[in-house]
């Protein structure tokens, strides 16, 4: 087994652009469900406006990358809306049911064969990406500590995607130790109370949809740039569901939490995709037991495991507080 | 968490009210009484000086008539308590006063400005700010947050202004210090860290008070203050409840405990099937029939005066002898 190859992965996996693109849907994620406790179950539709309003902008229309970059930002905040007016002066649940159902409508929407040429049916968007690489301030060349590292356009995009993280989460820790965050805080608690204190919770949940919206449709320019390319299944529900284990595993209402949940979300998955793989070619593990097809699928078993053992052993995620917790159990 | 050393803390506070204090409590209610004096003792009837004024609210639920009042009026400055039996209407009264939920009929203003129609965090800015009979802590805050949650007109609630301490820091601090002040009248400066989901009931709902009172409110409506409250808390909440008057503020509660309503309000509302039937100072209230009826029902069995009694054992003596003399005849 070349354990070199599994450990220089593993550290690329910890910063890469899958951990950079869920680290920011999970930030923005972590301000609906971690600090509101409002129940966002499409935050892959987010993801899917930016990404396809940038795209489109490019691709179909031909216009110029930061036209195509305010769009999708104009797109989430839309998106936001259109979810919150009906929603947000119901009950919780209600806004669980129609965010995940607007997410899968705009997914089924791009990829209908109705709009394929706008929006490219089933094969998504490519050739989009041209302009951002232009910027490039990398020379080509291989930028490698030992076997680790990355070539000029993946260094471009992941310092880019690393300066919105950054930035994304100093925006929430601004936020959140703010009167306006110990508002969103309350509601989350109890919005009767917050209500009862003359505070218009209709008007700050909406905010927090848009905030948590648009910081989480980073995610989706960052994939969109990084790939160069969209497909609309990108934006499923499994998406969505990554980020709430991210955010589980990091512990909710913790501004560093969806960052490092992303890391070690992305890490076990490359460790446990890679060690199976070389323990199935060196014959450790026999392919009737796990054939390398079936990899794919047992990794996210191995996840779903390890979750498993986080809730029992630590509920409040890595960065919780095990005394919060304590307290939902009185 | 040791609970009862809280409660023994919280509970000895009411011994050291001086006699002072005592005194201009005294006073308040006194003036309250005075105000009152020249009611008449009728449901609906016209007070002195109302702050708050509804008319003709109805609320139904389906083919129920939870609230049906005609017209009330609260004074200013007074203790009013709200009681019935349960289902009476009292708290879905409360929800529709305080824009909780919508009559389908009725007017109602308050200090003369209609609430038709306002929504609830509304009337809480206009002053009235109410409380809940499940006490509405929020745990996950601490109780100095809590507390912080309550001023009004907070600039740093604004999502632009909030990512910059400089603009709300200074306004923070003055609200800081009113919290503490607020939090020492109320036993609580010890509790300032503590999360409020680890507080006891009592102190919850002492929190909720003091929580209230930095909206900075003309009236305070208390639904079920006293509801799951450790007797040794009892004294100091009350005291906390005459505080309000003495401070100039209205108050409006909905209460079971006939030994509260007595001890502190000036006025009484009865509330039965949705209607009020009475109202009046709390000894004239108690004593009326209406009321009595209202609680134990109309058809109740009534205590047997003397002459009941003897009437009742001379009808049994003239069965038994009517039914002896029947068996002497069987037997001849």
């Amino acid at each position: 087994m070349d354990w070199t190859r599994i450990i220089v992965n593993a550290l690329e996996a910890s910063v890469g652009l899958q951990t950079v693109v869920f680290a920011l849907a999970a930030i923005g994620l972590n301000v609906h469900v971690g600090y509101t406790g409002l129940l966002n179950f499409g935050q892959s539709g987010f993801l899917a406006v930016a990404a396809y309003g940038l795209a489109v902008t490019v691709a179909t229309f031909d216009l110029p990358m930061w036209l195509g970059i305010i769009i999708g930002l104009a797109a989430a905040v839309v998106l936001a809306l259109l979810l919150g007016i009906p929603t947000l002066r119901l009950r919780a649940d209600y806004l669980a049911i129609v965010t995940i159902a607007a997410a899968e409508i705009i997914r089924l929407t791009v990829r209908s064969v109705t709009f394929e040429e706008t929006f490219g049916g089933s094969d998504g968007r490519q050739a989009f990406a041209a302009g951002f690489y232009n910027l490039n301030p990398y020379p080509v060349n291989e930028y490698n500590i030992g076997r680790f590292g990355f070539n000029e356009r993946q260094m471009w995009i992941l310092t880019v995607g690393w300066i919105l993280v950054g930035l994304s989460c100093l925006v929430v820790y601004l936020l959140m130790r703010s009167p306006w965050g110990r508002v969103l805080k309350a509601i989350r608690e109890d919005e009767d109370a917050v209500r009862s204190l003359g505070k218009n919770v209709y008007a700050y949940k909406m905010q927090s949809l848009i905030i948590g919206g648009v910081l989480g449709c980073l995610g989706g320019f960052i994939y969109a740039l990084g790939q160069a390319s969209i497909q609309p299944d990108i934006f499923g529900t499994d998406t969505t569901f990554f980020a709430y284990t991210i955010l589980i595993l990091g512990g909710a209402a913790r501004v560093g939490a969806p960052v490092v949940g992303a890391m070690i979300f992305w890490v076990i998955l490359s460790l446990s995709d890679n060690i199976l793989n070389e323990a199935i070619d060196a014959g450790y593990i026999s392919p009737k037991v796990i054939a390398t097809a079936e990899v794919g699928q047992v990794r996210f078993m191995i996840v779903g495991l390890l979750l498993m053992l986080l809730m029992i052993f630590r509920p409040q995620g890595i960065f919780g507080d095990r005394r919060e917790i304590a307290l939902d159990a009185r | 968490m040791p609970a009862d050393n809280d409660h023994e803390t919280i509970g000895s506070t009411d011994t050291t009210v001086t006699t002072q204090e005592a005194g201009s409590r005294r006073g308040q209610r006194d003036a309250a009484g005075v105000a009152l004096a020249g009611v008449d003792h009728q449901p609906g009837a016209a007070k002195p000086d109302a702050i708050l004024v509804a008319d003709n609210i109805v609320r139904q639920f389906g083919g129920l008539r939870a609230v049906d009042v005609d017209h009330i009026e609260i004074q200013r400055g007074a203790i009013t308590a709200l009681i019935g039996p349960n289902g009476a209407g009292k708290t879905t009264f409360f929800n529709l006063l305080t824009g909780f939920d919508q009559p389908d009929e009725g007017t109602w203003s308050f200090g003369g400005r209609s609430l038709k129609g306002v929504a609830a965090h509304k009337v809480a800015r206009m002053g009235m700010v109410r409380t809940f009979q499940l006490t509405k802590a929020l745990s996950k805050l601490t109780v100095i947050e809590n507390m912080r949650l309550g001023a009004t007109g907070q600039k740093g609630e604004n999502v632009f202004t909030a990512l910059f301490r400089g603009l709300w820091g200074a306004q923070e601090r003055e609200i800081t210090e009113r919290a503490d002040d607020l939090l020492a009248r109320f036993k609580l400066d010890t509790k300032r860290e503590d999360f409020a989901g680890s507080l006891s009931g009592g102190q919850r709902k002492l929190l909720e008070m003091a929580r209230a009172l930095m909206v900075g409110p003309e009236m305070v409506m208390l639904d079920e203050p006293m509801a799951g409250v450790n007797p040794a808390l009892t004294q100091s909440l009350l005291g906390h409840v005459k505080d309000l008057r003495e401070d100039g503020m209205t108050v409006l509660f909905v209460e079971h405990d006939m030994d509260m309503v007595r001890d502190i309000s000036d006025w009484v509302l009865v509330m039965a099937q949705g209607k009020v039937i009475a109202e009046g100072p709390p000894d004239a209230v108690m004593g009326d029939q209406r009321v009595i009826d209202a609680y134990l029902g109309s058809h109740h069995d009534a205590p047997l005066t003397e002459e009941d009694e003897q009437l009742v054992l001379a009808e049994a003596e003239e069965a038994l002898e009517r039914e002896r003399a029947e068996a002497e005849k069987e037997n001849q």
